[in-house]
């Protein structure tokens, strides 16, 4: 067994993984990786179940070091510059730490949550199947709380296994969508145009349980208490000062103010790596474009081993090289295994 | 009874759950509705269903809409709600010690006087109520209760608390509640249970489930101290009542 310490490391940092699922009912919320694909892109290059526990590095840097033996690991989600000893390791990689090693990482340059998958996984005892934090109940393992500086995992001795990168598909920078419900009723059509036709920003007060949204007041139609009911992430809750805000992971189980929307679960993570301050709309979609989405994205999931690629190859700007019309050739000719290429730009 | 009421509604949770709405108010009958679907869902199980959550007056169904879609889900959950209820079975009853007032309870006075009466008459008619555990929610094991008496409702505090403690016994509108965590509340506080309605390491990890009976009795603060310390160690402490 080796060592996995941790040198230094910023707030709102954490393991995490796809959650705690089965009892919402007695009031416990489901947690987990606030972007769920990138904790699956990290996990599959160090070849764990794409849901496996990982660590989220919030937005400021953390570093990472071996003992007792090499580790191997892999970094996935908001992008940031990365070193070991000096010499860079790109997003979406792996990389094997030597005994004695450190991988620093340095702040988010946008979005907020990196995630770190060791090979082997995080050894813990799951609670309702999971080790995710969820510091309001106590909950997680190894640490029932956010990581500190010495906090240290036993992991698995590296594989050896060569080095690979994951070819994720380009992030949208479409809207945010959004089905509305289950309260659009409580409002207007003009509140609801204007929560759809805003620009909104999310706050710096924003957390693990909930974004706020800075943007125009939204009116509720018969006042903001409701009779609570159950919540989901994503749900876009608006309170008596009209400032809506969306739940994330460590929500409350239930809630007693009117919900205009939900997002998609598509877009859920894209959502929890919007930068404070940046600006962004919501769009409505219909029920079967959200679900159809959804399978898609969870399709991308189950088979996000597909886009593993040995991380000699070149990186391709895929997107740069239709633009100059020239992808054809050039794709097949670097990595003609593995691009499809099409037929007509 | 169920024939009062109009079928439930469907509104769409996002892709990957539906709330089934009884009721846009708190309503015994709709609760009942609200607990008979669930049952019905844990004896039956419908593909694709994830997770149920019972609330006040809606069910809230995650599912995977990869295995079940919204219209296909929405027709079954319909069928189901619109059986006739199942004649009631004997519920569960729980009996909760209280320690009143003082540090446990530092709204029991101005409760107390807001409603022109003394703290022990507040105490007494706290005691006195037959509750049933209408939901689980916010934080984990907090238990929102029905059946509070008429007298003692009243609106909720104009300034809510950012932190009450664990185990907090209060009233807050016509709810009363078990709190397990310590939490935000904007409810009054008249006292507090050595009681964990949560516990993890302990079996069960979750002591009421929604549809449970609930009956309070006070016990004084020495009393209080002991058995939170014997709770602390795993112990239930609530009484549990076998019908």
């Amino acid at each position: 067994m080796s060592r996995l310490v941790i040198a230094s490391i910023g707030p709102a940092s954490s393991v995490q993984d796809g959650g705690r699922h089965g009892a919402q009912r007695y009031g416990l919320t489901v947690s987990g990786a606030m972007d769920r694909l990138s904790l699956a892109a990290a996990n599959t290059l160090v070849g764990n179940e794409p849901f496996a526990a990982a660590v989220e590095v919030g937005p400021f840097g953390a570093s990472f070091t071996a003992r007792d033996g090499a580790v191997r690991v892999a970094i996935s989600g908001a992008p940031r510059n990365a070193d070991v000893a000096g010499s860079p390791v790109a997003m979406d990689t792996s990389v094997t730490l030597k005994d004695g090693e450190t991988l620093t990482l340095g702040f988010a340059r946008g979005g907020a949550f990196t995630y770190l998958a060791i090979e082997g996984g995080i050894k813990g005892e799951p609670v309702f199947g999971s080790l995710a934090v969820n510091a309001r109940a106590g909950l997680g393992s190894p640490y029932p709380r956010p990581l500190q500086a010495g906090d240290e995992f036993t992991v698995d001795a590296a594989s050896g296994a060569p080095e690979l990168r994951i070819e994720l598909p380009k992030p949208s920078s479409g809207p945010i969508r959004v089905l509305l419900g289950p309260q659009d009723d409580e409002f207007d059509d003009a509140n609801k145009a204007l929560f759809l036709d805003s620009e909104w920003k999310i706050s710096a007060t924003s957390d693990r349980m909930g974004y706020r949204l800075e943007g125009p007041a939204i009116k509720h139609l018969h006042g903001h208490n409701i009779v609570s009911d159950g919540t989901v992430n994503g749900s876009i809750q608006v309170p008596g000062n009209g400032a809506p805000i969306a739940l994330m992971m460590d929500r409350g189980t239930s809630g007693g103010y009117p919900k205009i929307a939900t997002v998609i679960t598509a877009d859920v993570g894209r959502l929890a790596q919007t930068s404070a301050g940046t600006a962004f709309r919501f769009k409505a979609v219909s029920m079967a474009e959200a679900q159809d989405e959804a399978r898609k994205f969870s399709q991308l999931i189950r088979n996000l081993s597909d886009r593993l690629r040995s991380a000699d190859t070149v990186a391709l700007n895929i997107e740069a090289l239709s633009d100059a019309n020239v992808a054809g050739y050039a794709v097949s000719a670097v990595d003609a295994g593995t691009w499809q290429v099409a037929a007509e730009p | 009874m169920s024939a009062t009421l109009p079928p439930p509604r469907l509104l769409s949770s996002g892709d990957s759950a539906v709330t089934v709405e009884f009721s846009r108010t708190i309503d015994d009958d709709a609760n009942q509705r609200v607990l008979a679907l669930d049952k019905a869902l844990a004896a039956s199980p419908i593909d694709g269903i994830t997770e149920s959550v019972p609330t006040y007056r809606s069910l809230l169904v995650h599912y995977d809409p990869g295995r079940i879609g919204f219209d296909a889900l929405g027709e079954k959950l319909l069928a189901l709600a619109s059986q006739p209820l199942p004649p009631a079975t004997r519920a569960r009853r729980w009996r909760i010690p209280v320690a009143y007032g003082g540090e446990h309870g530092i709204d029991l006075e101005d409760v107390a006087k807001t409603l022109n009466t003394t703290p022990d008459d507040i105490v007494a008619r706290h005691v006195a109520g037959d509750y049933k555990v209408a939901m689980i929610g916010f934080t984990p094991g907090w238990s929102y209760l029905s059946g509070l008496d008429k007298s003692l409702q009243m609106s909720r505090r104009q300034n809510p608390r950012l932190l009450t403690p664990a185990g907090t016994i209060s009233i807050g509108g016509i709810q009363a509640g078990i709190q397990c965590l310590a939490a935000p509340s904007g409810w009054h506080l008249l006292g507090r249970t050595p009681v964990r309605t949560y516990q993890l390491h302990r079996n069960p990890t979750f002591l009421t489930e929604p549809g449970d009976r609930v009956t309070f009795f006070a016990i004084d603060h020495k009393t209080f101290e002991e058995q939170d310390r014997a709770a602390e160690a795993g112990e239930i402490i609530a009484e549990q009542v076998i019908a």
